[in-house]
């Protein structure tokens, strides 16, 4: 099925219908590894026990950034193409991706406090997150407030394309300033610095985590495409009695 | 028991990212059956997608084809 073919709202829903259940079950099976190989990993030489907090806060961090990056995508989509499921799939994100990016801020906050002494420090990583957390409140709150759905979309958009100036910044942040969270240490030149150990349940975590994303994703694109049909049936049943 | 360094602060942060999901899930499930059934109520009021109520009406080639 092509990109083309899913434009059409009543084929996508039969496509997410189809997809749910097998996504839902492979999200299952890959937390059930993740999750054993998370507990039976050893601990890390520095951080010790604290570094189980690792397989939580690290895929959390990544899918909090490629939620953004998928609205930024979807948002050239609807300024662009004016590709018909792209606002959809930008408004399904966003509440998904700010969902990840609050458990990324709250899991560093937890690991934080018995590593570094402290629950939150504004270094330039810590920040640029937290700035990425509150441009998600932001345009949540601006497809809530703009009530024609395709100028809300526009706004949107452009608001999603400004902020994806944060992702560079979180990404590099720890390169560009003197940052006390750590330097990057899984995608890297010169390869990980992580010991396969702990690295593989690190992964499988992400890949359950990415497929829990995809799964949630399709669900709530699925709900908004009912939504909308939901609004053009009240739309014409006012115009019908006025 | 072995015990564990920092304990408190890692059963959080699962426990964090068991409501997370949780509410994530239980918010998508709740939506859908909301819409659903929305739709479903407004389909027995008789409305229904245009596109929908002109296939039902067979059109003028399609009726010209049946004469």
């Amino acid at each position: 099925m092509t990109l083309t073919e899913l434009a059409n709202p009543s084929r996508f829903l039969a496509f997410a219908n189809r997809a749910l259940p097998w996504l839902g079950g492979m999200t299952v099976i890959a937390f059930a590894f993740g999750l054993d190989m998370a507990m039976n990993a050893p601990n890390d030489y520095q951080q010790g026990a604290t570094v189980k907090i690792m397989y939580l806060h690290v895929p959390s961090a990544w899918l909090g950034m490629l939620g953004w990056a998928l609205m930024s995508v979807a948002a050239l989509g609807t300024l662009v193409w004016r590709h018909p499921l792209a606002d959809v799939a930008a408004k399904a994100a966003a509440p998904i991706g700010a969902a990840f990016t609050l458990l990324c801020l709250v899991t560093g906050s937890l690991w934080g406090r018995p590593e570094w002494g402290t629950y939150w420090v504004w270094d330039a990583r810590l920040t640029s997150e937290l700035v990425l957390f509150l441009l998600y409140l932001g345009v949540i709150a601006l497809w809530r407030t703009v009530e024609d759905p395709s100028r809300a979309a526009r706004a949107a958009a452009i608001l999603t394309l400004v902020g994806a100036i944060d992702l560079p910044i979180i990404k590099f942040s720890v390169d560009w300033w003197n940052t006390l969270h750590q330097g990057s240490s899984v995608f890297r030149l010169g390869g990980s610095t992580i010991y396969p150990t702990i690295l593989i349940p690190l992964l499988v975590m992400a890949l359950a985590f990415t497929l829990l994303f995809a799964t949630l994703h399709l669900a709530a694109m699925r709900n908004e495409i009912l939504r909308r049909r939901v609004r053009t049936f009240r739309l014409m049943q006012a115009s019908a009695a006025s | 028991m072995e015990h564990i360094d920092h304990l408190p602060f890692i059963v959080a942060s699962y426990a964090a990212a068991f409501a997370v999901v949780g509410a994530l899930i239980v918010w998508v499930t709740l939506d859908y059956r909301v819409q659903r059934r929305t739709l479903a109520r407004l389909e027995s009021r008789g409305v229904t997608r245009r596109s929908a109520a002109m296939r039902s009406e067979p059109t003028m080639q399609q009726a010209k084809e049946e004469v």
